[in-house]
This record gives structure tokens, sequence and C-alpha cells, in this order.
């Protein structure tokens, strides 16, 4: 059996297979009744809070930074989008992939500003500016009259699919894993572990830092762009501190440094807090007293620092089987 | 209808005059509340270099405190009592969470301690949502507030109560840091963490006292929000707590004077915008001209880079 | 291996709980409430699922809802929705598709009724907001029609406005005006401007136009530039549990003026947390206890013996919320959300409690008429009718 497991692990052919598998499943469970909407429903939301929480991971799990802004980018590609699909281009399904596109350049460029400008920053002082800057963003949108001020963006199609999601999930982590296992990657990771030896060991600590900054946003934004197309409505006071916690929560729960961990910490934070609903303000209880007993056993989170060896690249495999 | 002003002093002052100077007050109370929670950050942060977020719901319970103590005691108790009684109740449950949750994760890596925080934060926010869902009143035989005119300018012997409680409080900690043995220990575990248990120091002592005091102060400043804006819920901590942190960062985090400053700052700004601008505006442009600060003094206004060693 | 086991074993557990909700037994009439549960407002949660719970037990003890030839149990199904517009818009997806209810009442707070509605729209379910007073409830934002399968039981904050500016510029007899309200909040937002709207339309003038952001408690900024403009009335169109604050460091800052404030005020909360400083406000409401016709006597009192209180508009309009679904159902004759739809956009004259409601034709806003009431000696005081 355990055998089998292993031998399954090494297979080449199962994350295709998997991903295939996924997203036949997501196309006929969207189109024939199999699963309710509010299965659905929920299933987008995992979907969405994958993408929040790997991308959060890349820099506060694998360059070791503390953003608690990842709810101010998620705000900028929800709002961009949904202007996009609501007032540019509207009426046109065809265009819902070009307003994600769009909803998570725009979280990515304003995301490049933020780490120019940040980049003598770094540890608790970064934190702040991320936190003054989610603090920005939600006032900006409730002074433009354009955008609803603070009512917010109504009547959005609900354009977020799950076949869409499932694309862009894989999206996010595929790109995610890429960059990780890259010349960038190893960069980011020495970050992480010393800076100030990875900048003497010729390390390009500005531009490492600043790509996985940029990539970050970019699926911040890209989740939130998922969430106004699912929610059809979106206001300032959706993208808030709180929900950076929620999505801080997800990382640590799940790990640091790894793909697995986002995946598992959101799926676990995204169906917990469904499923604890019923129990009112004890669910708010319940869900950090788990995070801080993880953290008293497991200071890196369920999976932290640890990969699923499906997720990792193969010629990194090959290499770290090597005697 | 309460009477609202019961005396008038020394003339009035010009209407701009009048209007400057009534947001100035406005502007120190919400500063020295702001300064006294910063004040718990910093000296968490200067001794374990670590934010210890859940200090905003340890204000937020400061509040709750001080109206169940005055429920639940059958005497009338004096103002200072029930202030220096929940210093001790918030400052023990400070040094309590260090012991449970922070204490076993130092050594690790930073950022669990933190997240810890975080989530102790959370369960004590949820937890008094558990018991209190609707807000709540604080006393109002405690301090009975009346507001006189001095030179046109309204003032409550409330916002006098506040500003000289938080006074008193900076100027003992102050003491506290700069004159005792403790506060040299403290400083020195600031300085160096790794040498000083070397030295004979009990580093774990110093830790839980520096606990103590920021838990303390923080509670002593919910205790004053309270009385100052009396309908308080358990998650007026999330708000407040967040932007005194900003308030420490920008004075310098680990930095004493700096958090005093940052957060005279802070609500000198959120005051002086409302004053001037479009009340609209005013989170953008605070934190607009915070993260400007921050841009071009990155360690705040009086913090100093970290003592790297490579 | 480890984290292979733990990933492989949490994935199995949330498929279960994607395939493993279940359906079946006697057939019921199932209703869902979706309320603020927890959240920025929890006090008008309460009293939507107290007036929801005492409306169904009252009719399960009749004998239950009579559809068709037979009598079936009414089923009560509360989603929390944490007073958030995306959990709103979850629980309302949870009502409607997962637990499969024939009508939806709520969400109450406007910023959750309107994601809701475009769910409920959507899946074609029939919803009723007992509370929310925003007119994008009801309408399309995109067509700027009315929606077909949503309906409120309470007037609109166009109409709420009309009365306040009214109120204020001939009752009052005052001119000037101040407003401060929570920019970031929905229903305060559209009272204040649709206020400011009316008010000046009508002669009146607005002297100062401050805002705040939900959470903070430190208005004396905003109210000393107030004081500085002088105004004889300040309108206050905020939930009930800032009013108290505000007037208290009003009243600190030597304010005198009249201040007067929108239904969001109607908790019987705000007695407990603003006392003697609220004496003397005027606000506008759905309903007075003191002019209550004998519907509205019986159903306080069976309210009050239950859960120890009086009921405030929420339970009040909830309640109506739930009559209104009850003859709807009935008159449908059959568990099909189309024709309970049919039914309750043709109601004729529906008395609840608060007042004699029905829809105006092709559209989910009731016509009906609201109150002026003063808070005096710690009660909310009857003033004046005001007619649609």
């Amino acid at each position: 059996m355990r055998e089998f497991f292993h031998r399954l692990a090494q297979n080449r052919w199962i994350l295709p297979a998997l991903i295939v598998a996924g997203f036949v499943f997501a196309i006929v469970a969207q189109n024939f009744p199999i699963l309710n909407n509010y299965t659905k429903f929920v299933l987008i939301t995992a979907g969405i809070n994958i993408i929040l929480c790997a991308s959060l991971n890349l820099v506060n799990g694998y360059m070791g930074e503390f953003s608690v802004g990842h709810a101010g980018f998620m705000s900028l590609g929800a709002y961009a989008s949904a202007i996009f699909t609501t007032k540019w281009i509207p009426d046109s399904a065809a265009f819902f992939p070009v307003s994600v596109l769009f909803g998570g350049a725009v979280a990515a460029g304003i995301g490049f500003l933020l780490a120019l400008l940040s980049f003598k920053t770094r540890g608790d002082y970064l934190a702040i500016i991320t936190l003054a800057f989610l603090m920005i963003v939600k006032s900006a949108w409730e002074n433009i009259p354009y955008v609803g001020g603070p009512r917010g963006v109504l009547g959005i199609d609900p354009m977020t699919t799950l076949p869409w999601t499932f694309f862009w999930t894989v999206v996010a982590l595929w790109a995610i894993r890429n960059l990780v296992y890259s010349k960038f990657g190893r960069a980011i990771t020495a970050i992480r572990e010393d800076e100030i030896a990875a900048n003497a060991m010729g390390v390009r600590v500005r531009e490492a830092k600043i790509l996985a900054f940029v990539v970050s946003s970019f699926f911040g934004g890209v989740a939130g762009a998922l969430f106004a197309h699912q929610i059809s409505f979106i206001n300032p006071g959706s993208f808030d501190i709180v929900k950076s916690t929620e999505i801080l929560v997800m990382v640590y729960l799940g790990g640091v440094a790894s793909l697995a961990g986002s995946i598992l910490g959101a799926v676990i934070f995204t169906f917990l807090s469904q499923a604890l609903q019923p129990l009112g303000y004890w669910r708010m209880v319940i869900l950090p007293l788990m995070l801080v007993l993880l953290m008293l056993f497991r200071p890196r989170g369920i999976l932290g620092m640890r990969e699923l060896s499906w997720l990792i690249p193969r010629r990194e495999t090959q290499k770290n089987n090597a005697p | 209808m309460i009477p609202a002003v019961v005396a008038d002093f020394a003339g009035t002052l010009p209407d701009w005059g009048v209007y400057l100077a009534q947001q100035s007050v406005n502007a120190l109370q919400l500063g020295s509340i702001y300064a006294l929670i910063a004040l718990g950050y910093s000296m968490v942060y200067g001794v374990l270099v670590m934010i210890n977020f859940a200090h905003g719901d340890l204000f937020m319970l400061g509040a709750f405190a001080c109206m169940l103590l005055v429920a639940a005691l059958p005497w009338h108790l004096p103002f200072v009592v029930v202030l220096l009684m929940v210093m001790l109740i918030i400052g023990l449950l400070g040094v309590l969470i260090e012991r449970i949750a922070y204490r076993p994760l130092r050594g690790g890596p930073r950022v669990s301690a933190v997240i810890t925080a975080l989530g102790c934060g959370l369960i004590i926010e949820n937890l008094t949502l558990v018991k209190f869902p609707y807000s709540q009143h604080m006393p109002t035989d405690l301090f009975v507030s009346t507001s006189f005119r001095f030179a046109g300018v309204t003032i409550s012997t409330l916002q006098l109560l506040i500003i000289g409680v938080s006074a008193i409080l900076m100027v003992a900690l102050d003491f506290l840091i700069q004159k005792t043995r403790y506060g040299m220990a403290m400083r020195a575990i600031s300085f160096d963490a790794g040498t000083v248990p070397l030295m004979g120091i009990p580093a774990n002592r110093i830790i839980s006292l520096t606990f103590f005091v920021g838990a303390a102060l923080g509670g002593a400043a919910g205790m004053l929000y309270g009385l100052a804006y009396p309908v308080i819920a358990p998650s007026m901590g999330i708000l407040v707590g967040w932007k005194a942190f900003i308030a420490a960062v920008i004075g310098g985090i680990g930095s004493i004077r700096g958090a005093v400053l940052g957060g005279f700052l802070l609500g000198a700004v959120e005051v002086m915008v409302v004053a001037y601008l479009p009340s609209t505006y005013r989170d953008l442009i605070s934190y607009s001209l915070l993260l400007i600060i921050l841009i071009f003094k990155p360690y705040g206004l009086l913090g100093s880079p970290p003592n790297v060693k490579v | 291996m480890v984290p292979k086991k733990l990933f492989c074993l949490s994935l199995a557990l949330s498929s279960a709980f994607l395939f493993g909700c279940g359906q079946g037994g006697t057939p019921s009439v199932k209703i869902g409430l979706n309320a603020e549960l927890t959240g920025e407002m929890p006090a008008v949660g309460a009293s939507a699922k107290n007036a929801a719970e005492l409306f169904v037990s009252q009719i399960n003890e009749a004998g239950g809802i009579e559809v068709g030839e037979q009598k079936l149990p009414m089923e009560l199904v509360v989603g929390d929705n944490g007073a958030k517009a995306d959990q709103a818009a979850a629980v309302a997806q949870r009502l409607i598709s997962q637990e499969n209810v024939l009508v939806m009442a709520g969400p109450d707070a406007s910023a959750c009724a309107i994601p809701a509605s475009e769910i409920a729209e959507s899946l074609k379910c029939p919803m009723i907001s007992p509370w929310s007073t925003n007119p994008k409830t009801t309408v399309d934002s995109t067509t700027g029609k009315p929606k077909n399968y949503v309906f409120r039981a309470c007037f609109t904050d166009i109409f709420e406005a009309r009365v306040l500016a009214k109120f204020v510029l001939n009752t009052l007899n005052a001119k000037t005006a101040a407003a401060l309200y929570d920019v970031a909040s929905e229903a305060p937002n559209a009272q204040a401007t649709l206020f400011k709207e009316v008010f000046e339309k009508n002669g009146g003038r607005m002297v100062a136009f401050e805002t705040y952001t939900t959470g903070d408690r430190d208005f004396s900024a905003q109210l000393t530039k107030i004081k500085a403009a002088n105004p004889e009335v300040i309108f206050l169109p905020t939930y009930y549990n800032d009013v108290p604050l505000v007037i208290e460091q009003a009243h600190r800052l030597g304010i005198t003026a009249q201040f007067v404030g929108s239904d969001a005020w109607s908790s019987p909360e705000i007695l407990k947390l603003g006392g003697a400083h609220l004496e003397g406000s005027y606000f506008c409401n759905h309903y007075s206890t003191e002019i209550a016709t004998p519907v509205a006597r019986e159903f306080m009192k069976a309210y009050k013996d239950r859960f120890g209180q009086d009921p405030d508009d929420v339970a009040a309009l909830t309640y109506d919320a739930f009559g209104l679904i009850t003859q709807a159902v009935t008159r449908a004759g059959k568990l099909d959300r189309e024709a309970v739809r049919n039914a309750l956009a043709s109601i004729q004259k529906y008395e609840g409690v608060t007042g004699t409601m029905q829809f105006q034709p092709g559209s989910g806003d009731p016509i009906k008429s609201a109150v002026m009431l003063q808070i005096k000696d710690g009660k909310f005081d009857w003033v004046a009718n005001a007619e649609p």
C-alpha cells in the first residue's frame, strides 16, 4: 500500500491527469445539475481562497516578510475588473478573462509601486506600509463617486463559474510553483534566510523582492476579480483588515512556504467557516484557537516548509533524490 | 436635556482661534490615548522584537474590566482605585498570555509568535462577544464630567482627566525605564537579547514585567477611552489597536518616546484633516501622510535601524 | 508521508461535506431567514430571529399553514450573515439552493440585502426584506427596473428622507441643518444624501455635511466643525449603537442643537445606551406601540410574554414579512416559488402590525405610512403620522 502511494507520488502523469480530471469535473458540474448552487458557491470560494492564500504565501512564507495588505490587492483587482465588465464593456461574457487579467494587472501595477517605495523597509515596517496601503485603498474607493463611493459596485454579472475558478487556481499555483523553483525563487528564499548574506553572495535582492511582490499582488487581484464576479456586489468594506486577517490565518494554518499547505489551509478555512456558521461568535473562537494550538505544536503550520512531491517540478525531485 | 456648559472663563478668542484651540484639545485627547496604546506595542517590540497583535484586544478588555468592576463591587470606589485595579487585572492577563502563548515559541520562527498573538486577539475579542453581543454603556457615576469654557474653548473635566492621567502614566514609565534597575535590564535586553542572560539578569522575569507594564498601560488606555467614548463593544479594539500600532511604527517601533510622539502625531493628523478638509478624506489623507513619512524615514521618526550582525 | 496523509484526509473530509448533505422528511413549508445575528448590529438580527420564531410557533400551534387542501407545518431555517455583504450572499445561496426554502426573509441591513437580492433574483426565489429601506434592494441596478422576486415590508429611504425633511422644515421650523453619518454604511449614507437633496430643494440650508467611518468612536473633530457652523438641527442617520456616542460627545462640546434621526435608531438598545442624553430627540420609524391596532397589540403582548421585552420595528416588520409570506403561500395554493411570487405581488391590503400594506403595481415596495417619534422619559413617544 505504502509502496503504491509512493509510486503514485512519483508518477509524472498524475498531476496533469488530476488537472484534466478536475477541469472536466468543473465543466460537468457547472452545466449539469449534479451539485447544487450552494455547493458550487462554496467550491468557488475555496478556489478563490486558494489563490489568495498561495499568493500571500509567496511574500509571507517564501520571502519571510509580513504583509497584512493582501485584501487591498484583492480590492484593486475586484474593482478594476468590475468596472471593466459593468461600465466599459458590459454584457460580454467573452471579455470576462480579459477583465480578470485587467484586475490582476492593476493590482500588480500598484504592487510594483508599493514594492519600489518600500524597498528600503522590511520586516515589521513593511507590515505597517501594507496596512497603511490597505486603509488608503479602502478610503480611496469611498471617495471616488465613479466606482459608487462607499456604496460600491452593483449588478456585476456573476460570471465566475467553476471551470474559470479551477482554471485560475491552477494557473496561480503553476505560476507560483515555477517562480519558487526558479533562479528568482532561490533568491527569494535566500532573502528569507538572510538578506545581507544573500546580497553579499550576489543575489539580486531588489529584483527578486519586487518580482515576488508583483506576482503576489497580481494573483491577489485575480482572486479579487473572481470574487467580484462571484458575489456580484462589492463595496470598500468587503476588503478590510478583517479580510486580510482571514487570509493570514489561512496561510499560517496551512503552512508557510508550501503550496500544498496553502491549498490545505484555504480548503480547511473555507469549509470550517461555512460549517461552523451556526455557532455564531464561537466560530471565530474555534478557528483562532486551532491556529494558536497549531502554532504552539507546529510553529510553521500544518505543512510548513514541506511540499507534496507532485507539486515540485520534476527536475527538483530528481535532484533531491540523488544521493 | 443635560446642561452643556457650567462656567465661562477669560473672555474669548477670535473665531478661528477658538476653532483651532478646540480642535487642538480634541487632538490632544485622542493622541494621548493612541500614545498609551502605542507604548504597549513599542515596549514589547523593544524587548522581544515581536508585534503583540493581541494588544488591541487587551485595550478593549480594559474598558470591559472597568465596567464589570464597577458593577460587581458594592462600594462606590474612587476613580484612581478602579484605574489601578483595571491596570493590575489587564497587566496580569498580559503576563498570562505571554506565558501560555508566546514563551513556548521563543526561539522558534518569529512570525509564529506574531500569528499566535493575532489568534489570541481574535479569541479574546470573540469570547467577549459571546458574553456581550450587544454594545454596553460604561458606568456613568465613576467620573461625572462637567464642561466649562475657557477663552471660548469648551473643555470638559473628562478631557483634562484623560490628558492628565496619560501624562502621569507616561512620565512614570519613562522613570521606570530610564532610572530603575528593571528599566536598565529592559533596555539591555532590547539592545542584545542574547548576551543579557549570560550577565546574570533574569531575562524571563524582565520580559514578564515588560508584558505586565505594556498590558497595564493598554488597560488604562481602554478604561480612559471607555470613559471618553462611553458606548463600548468587543470589536472596538481592532481599529484602535491597528491605528496605535501604526502610531508606534511611525514614532519608531521599540522607541518609547517615539511611541508617544507617534500617538500624538496620529491624533493630530486625524483631527486636523477633519477640521480643515472634507471629513470623507480623513483616512485617505492621514494614511497617505504616514506612508510618506515611512518611505522617507523607514525606521520611523525616532527609531534607529536594527543593529544587524553579519 | 505525514503531509500527504493529512492532505488526503482533509480532502476526504471536505468531499464528505460536499456530498453528504441529504434531504427528505415530511412535507413542510420551508422559510429561510437571512439575519444579522453576529457582527455590527446583533440587536437587529436577534429581533428578526425572535419575531420569526414567534410567528412560526404561532402558526404551527394553529395547525400549520393552509396550502391547497391541506395544512402543512411551517419550518424556519436561519442563516447568519454576520452583517457582511459576502456572507449574506453565501447565506442566500445556501438557503435557496441547499436548504431549498420556498421564500427567503431578510436580510435587514441594506448592505446585506442588496447582494442577497441579486442572488434571489437570479435563482428566481421570492425574497422579502423586512427592514432594508435602500431603493436599490428592489431595483435592478443595470436596467433600473424593479426586480421580479424581491419585496420589502418597509418604506424606502426616498420616502423617509421626504418625511424627515418636511418634519424639520415645517414642524420644527428649522431652516439650517447639519448631518453626521457613517460614510461606509449603506443605509445611513443613502439617507443622509437623500435628506440633503430634499431639504435643500424645499428651502432649507445644509450648513455642514460630515462623515465618519464604521468603527470610529471619536467624533469630536466633526462635531467641533458642526458647532462652528451653528445649525438648528443635526440630522443623525446612524445605527443605534453610534447615536449615543455622538450625542454625548456633542453635549460635552456644548452643542445644544436639536437631534433628528432615522429608523436606524429604532432598537430599544438605544435607550439603554443613551440615557438622558437622548431626551427630546426625534426620529422617523415604521410603527409606534402607542397607536397600535388590535393586531399590533396582540403581537406586542405575545412577543413580550415570550421574550420579556417590547418588540422593536425590526421585529414588527419581520413578523409582517412572515404574515405576507403566509398569505401569499395560501393564496398560491401550492409549494411553488413562481406561484408564491405572483400571489405576493397581487396581495390587496394586508393588515399587519405596522399598518395596512399592499405592493405598488409592478414593484416590490409597499405603500405604507411612517411615524415620527420623540424620545421622552426614556421611552419612544408618538408625535405624528406621515402618510405616503
